[in-house]
């Protein structure tokens, strides 16, 4: 039986702001009486990870993602509740724990900037007492992996941004971590960088078996990664489960474009009982269930002359978009 | 804290920051000559005659004054504007979840800088003495080794002083503004400006129990060979360390619980 490898129950996290009236008046008023209010970003949340698993976490801007993995990886503190990561409470920051687990923010950098990033390795490799022969063989493995060679020997500051991001994911990976948290990896990347960074990511967490945590904007991320997915709003949980399950349930219909040889034939199938959305001249699209798709299509294919037909899938953008501004999807 | 230090982290930090330092070696080299104000100080003392009023001849004076601008560079700190910076901006986020503590980064950053700005100020000195070839002195091998001791010593003490502060960032997030405080007394009472020696008894009595005359003043009499008590100068350094020491890991181990990672 698989473990969970992290453990979170009735987790709360509370920040202090100040908060200022606009205006002279308002500046003199906070310049004497600062006042600040307590807002509470993360709300009693619950959940348990298991070891290999990989977790999307979604939500919209200021939901809360980024502060759990934050509490995850123990870089802040939680106000209320339990949280067991590998066995240790992150926030202990225990030299076992922190040589654990691995945190890499797509906007934030850790190598050193005017030095080429091999420079930076060896200094983590030290770090994490990894002797020099193996941090080698290390960098070798990883660079191969990650496609990157002459670029380790070129300053940081003159590599592109992908460039940085692969030696960045390298920095952190040498010490070998079974828990990775990513916040958003592929921010800036083209398309081809965020392709060979979930690529391998995949192969990663399929060779070393590691977890992985992650928040991305971006919905190829999430899709081509996470089976599982955990959707905060407002610093509650709104679902936690399977993307698969919430992408049908969110999308219970499909629709079919068809081409009919003729108009006559277009208009023999508008009149035959399924939804129709619209008809144009000999296209026409209908709306059928997810479970009866295969029967319709038998249905239509024998009975009408079809020159052509598409089915369309609602882009996975637009029924993310839909989780992110709910409360609570009970599936 | 320092637990999990080992020779080989020191000097892998050491080699990493100081090819990094080698990139900044104008930058350094300028704020070596930036800070020759020692040498301005001589020039008033000189010309106006002052050391007479203190018993200490010419020679003497100047000698002091080139081992102050020593001291000085081999012992300034910055650690509480680099710490702010990062602090603010998230980038000691990472940093926070290794297993070393990063202060040990900005410390080995100040020993990589120190090594980087040697060459410099050797050449400074050379040129001071090409102008004050009286002053030309060779300090024997002891006072010279208890002379490095006591500089590392008053750096500690300086890194220490704005390490804690630099850990106030956790609550006030402008720290540095609280280092300004301390800019007019380390510019007074460590002997930056003027031998302590000068001062008059009552005042001296009481800057002797603050951590200051230990920066400059006790160093930079060691190593010119003026009169100054070694024990209980050496004494001082180390109390003053192992006062600090403790506040800086509390304070540290507080700030860390109140941190937000802002910007990250």
């Amino acid at each position: 039986m698989v473990q969970n490898i992290i453990d979170v129950k009735d987790l709360s996290k509370s920040f202090d702001i100040s908060s200022k009236e606009p205006g002279l008046k308002g500046t003199i008023k906070h310049f004497f009486r600062r006042q600040t209010k307590s807002l509470k970003v993360i709300k009693n949340i619950s959940f348990e990870i298991k070891e290999g698993e990989i977790v999307g976490f979604l939500g919209a801007n200021g939901a809360g993602k980024t502060t759990i993995l934050k509490i995850l990886c123990g870089l802040i503190y939680p106000s209320e509740g339990s949280i067991l990561v590998s066995g240790y409470q992150p926030y202990r920051r225990k030299e076992n724990f922190l040589k654990n687990i691995t945190l890499i923010m797509g906007q934030k950098q850790q190598l050193i900037w005017d030095l080429p990033p091999i420079e930076s390795f060896y200094l983590n490799a030290a770090i994490y007492d990894i002797d020099k022969i193996e941090a080698k063989r290390r960098i070798k493995k990883l660079s191969d992996m990650l496609e990157i060679d002459d670029e380790l020997f070129i300053p940081v500051r003159k590599l592109s941004l992908g460039q940085r991001m692969k030696s960045e994911l390298l920095a952190a990976l040498i010490h070998q971590p079974n828990i990775l948290f990513l916040d958003e990896p592929t921010l800036g990347l083209d398309i081809n960088a965020q392709r060979n960074l979930r690529k391998f990511l995949k192969k990663y967490n399929k060779e070393t078996n590691a977890t992985i945590c992650l928040t991305s904007h971006y919905m190829k991320d999430i899709t081509s990664l996470c089976k599982r997915v955990i959707c905060v709003h407002n610093g509650s949980i709104s679902y936690d489960g399977k993307l698969e399950l919430l992408l049908k349930k969110l999308t219970p219909v499909k629709e079919i474009l068809i081409v009919c040889r003729s108009e006559e034939d277009a208009v023999k199938l508008k009149n035959s009982g399924f939804t129709v959305k619209n008809k144009i001249n000999n296209e026409i699209t209908i709306k059928v269930e997810n479970n009866s798709i295969t029967s319709s299509l038998k249905t239509i294919l024998n009975n009408f002359d079809i020159e052509d037909l598409y089915i369309n899938e609602p882009p996975i953008d637009e029924i993310i978009g839909k989780i992110l501004i709910k409360k609570e999807y009970v599936i | 804290m320092l637990s999990n230090l080992n020779n080989r982290k020191i000097i892998t930090l050491l080699k990493v920051q100081y090819s990094n330092m080698l990139e900044y070696r104008v930058e350094i080299a300028l704020w070596a000559i930036s800070g020759i104000i020692p040498f301005f100080m001589l020039n008033i003392w000189t010309n106006n005659n002052l050391n007479e009023s203190i018993n200490i001849s010419d020679v003497m004076l100047s000698r002091y004054f080139l081992s102050a601008f020593f001291v000085r560079q081999f012992s300034v700190v910055w650690v509480v504007f680099s710490f702010e910076e990062d602090s603010l901006m998230g980038k000691i986020s990472p940093y926070l979840i290794q297993p070393l503590n990063p202060f040990f980064r900005y410390f080995a950053q100040h020993l990589a800088e120190q090594i980087t700005r040697f060459p410099f100020a050797l050449t400074i000195a050379l040129v001071f003495f090409i102008f004050n070839p009286e002053s030309i002195w060779i300090p024997n091998l002891l006072i010279l080794f208890l002379s490095i001791i006591s500089t590392f010593l008053s750096f500690i003490i300086q890194f220490l002083i704005q390490s804690i502060i630099a850990c106030l960032c956790f609550w006030t997030e402008k720290a540095s503004s609280i280092e300004r405080l301390l800019f007019i007394p380390t510019l007074f009472l460590s002997g930056l400006l003027a031998p302590i020696v000068s001062f008059p008894e009552y005042v001296k009595s009481w800057i002797y129990l603050t951590p200051f005359p230990y920066l400059i003043d006790f160093p930079a009499n060691l190593l010119s060979g003026n009169s100054t008590n070694v024990i209980g100068g050496f004494s001082m350094q180390i109390l003053w360390i192992l006062l600090l020491f403790p506040v800086f890991k509390k304070i540290w181990s507080k700030g860390t619980k109140k941190y937000t990672a802002m910007g990250s």
